[in-house]
């Protein structure tokens, strides 16, 4: 291969020759810190502290990498995003090199001035997560006392400002029941998109499992519900719907495959395939402070582990879906079966699948545990 | 919008203020952004789009891309109906005076 084609591809030879292109979109997690305390947080175990945080002039160096190496999207996420004070010139950073901007923030912190100047900034799109559709359980859940309300009042102006607003509603069963009440919070609140999405068990989540995981029945009655108002909605609220993984027949295709499309960075500038990465602990992840995003997605052995084909078991090396699913999710392979390089369980050819399948129902018919709240120093546990 | 909007050649339409269409550099590679989600359109549909000025009618765009392409204007306006209609489909366009405003949403929701 020739030195020209390098370029133009921007990726490496050794990439190429697995039909891996440029990626797609960058997941900027700007800080861990965050007001409120999800016991399903998606961020790892151990989190960044501030001082461990990158500075401005660095997040702004990969940006513009991120932008020449091709990348569309940024997500800029958390923790709370809006910690940063520097959150407007990261995003007018982003809209001056071409980066469409999404914030994925749970909106506690933020006012019509902030979001104004945001707006002024460039910012493209803004993600507001909710807990729940009843107040006293949505602050329970979040940790967050008034959490529920500021978040309606926060995603109004979101609106008010010009801006476009998708909500995120995390969904388990303690507030499954209430999907109903979701949709028609999003409507109410002009939203263009919800995206209903069941609790998916890394982290913080997968110490908290038996307290969020449903019975198979409320799973099948919320898809249906979701399946009768994405009919009826066409046209006029978009709906995505993530179920979870110890349910499903085929496993997710997590990320669009290991280190194909997207790229995360830590705070502290730590760069990985995917949130839960750090879970599989035997990878060696690369910086952002020490290497240029560019280097990564060619060279980085964290993102050269699980990709394409040559890593799989035979079970899925076998398998004529192996490039479809990619083999499932590398971090709950690892999570549930101490091997990362396994057949992710939730597909059902894996010998594991109906244990899986089990243990969740035999949670979900149990009494739900008390919460794990996430904090940055530590845990707390719910009191009673 | 309770129901599905048809097109037709009277409409001044806009891409949504949320959506982008793009040069990316790097890939020399058109594409349109909206909230997680990416669209690569071919030539013919970039040259429809950026005529999308939201002041034109369709019926002008028309003309003018029969004229510059040298193509019966039957066929031109058969493409840009299909490409923008399924747009329009996606949420990703908007109609002059027709725009979703926040209001207008809350009021149609609530009514």
């Amino acid at each position: 291969m020739t030195q020209a084609q390098v370029q133009e591809t921007g990726v490496s030879p050794a990439l190429q020759a697995m039909g891996i292109g440029r990626p797609l979109a960058l997941l900027a997690e700007l800080s861990h810190r965050c007001p409120l305390q999800c016991p399903y947080c998606s961020n790892p175990l151990e989190l960044d502290e501030r001082s461990k945080e990158m500075a401005t002039k660095d997040w702004l160096r990969v940006l513009s990498e991120a932008a020449e190496l091709g990348m569309h999207q940024v997500h800029l996420s958390g923790g709370e995003p809006t910690v940063r004070k520097d959150l407007e010139e990261l995003v007018a950073h982003c809209a001056q090199v071409g980066l469409y901007t999404n914030l994925i923030t749970s909106g506690v912190l933020l006012d019509e001035r902030r979001l104004g100047k945001l707006k002024e900034s460039g910012l493209d799109h803004v993600q507001v997560s909710f807990q729940d559709t009843e107040e006293s359980n949505a602050d329970r859940i979040g940790g967050y006392q008034g959490g529920h309300r500021k978040k309606i009042e926060v995603a109004k102006l979101v609106g008010k400002v010009g801006l476009p607003l998708t909500i995120n509603a995390v969904m388990h069963r303690q507030n499954l029941e209430h999907v109903d009440d979701f949709i028609a919070l999003a409507l109410r609140l002009g939203a263009q998109r919800i995206e209903i999405a069941q609790v998916q068990y890394y982290g913080w989540a997968l110490e908290n499992r038996a307290a969020f995981m449903p019975t198979y029945a409320q799973l099948q009655k919320a898809t249906e519900v979701v399946e009768s108002a994405r009919e009826r909605l066409k046209g006029q609220l978009e709906i995505d719907y993530v179920v979870p993984d110890y349910y499903a027949t085929r496993p997710k295709n997590c990320m669009g495959g290991w280190g194909r499309q997207f790229m995360y960075v830590a705070p502290s500038g730590e760069c990985l395939p995917c949130h839960a990465a750090k879970c599989i602990t035997h990878l060696r992840f690369d910086s952002v402070m020490e290497h240029s995003l560019g280097w990564i997605w060619s060279h980085s052995s964290a993102f050269n582990k699980y990709r394409g084909t040559e890593w799989m078991p035979p079970l899925c090396k076998g398998c004529e879906r192996r490039e479809i699913d990619w083999g499932g999710c590398r971090c709950q392979a690892m999570a549930l079966l101490g091997d990362a390089a396994e057949t992710d369980p939730a597909c059902s050819l894996s010998p594991h699948h109906k244990d899986i399948f089990q243990l969740a129902e035999s949670e979900a018919a149990a009494a739900p545990p008390p919460f794990i709240y996430r904090r940055l120093r530590g845990s707390s546990v719910e009191p009673p | 919008m309770t129901a599905r909007a048809f097109i037709d050649e009277q409409d001044v339409l806009s891409l949504c203020s949320f959506v982008r269409l793009q040069y990316n550099k790097p890939r020399q590679q058109w594409v349109i952004q909206g909230p997680e989600r990416l669209l690569e359109p071919d030539e013919t549909a970039v040259a429809i789009l950026q005529k999308l000025d939201g002041k034109k009618t369709l019926e002008t765009i028309i003309d003018e891309l029969a004229d510059v392409y040298q193509a019966p204007r039957d066929t031109i306006a058969r493409d840009v109906c299909a490409l923008l209609q399924g747009l329009l489909d996606k949420g990703f366009l908007q109609q002059a005076g027709k725009a979703i405003t926040q209001a207008q949403h809350k009021k149609e929701v609530t009514s």
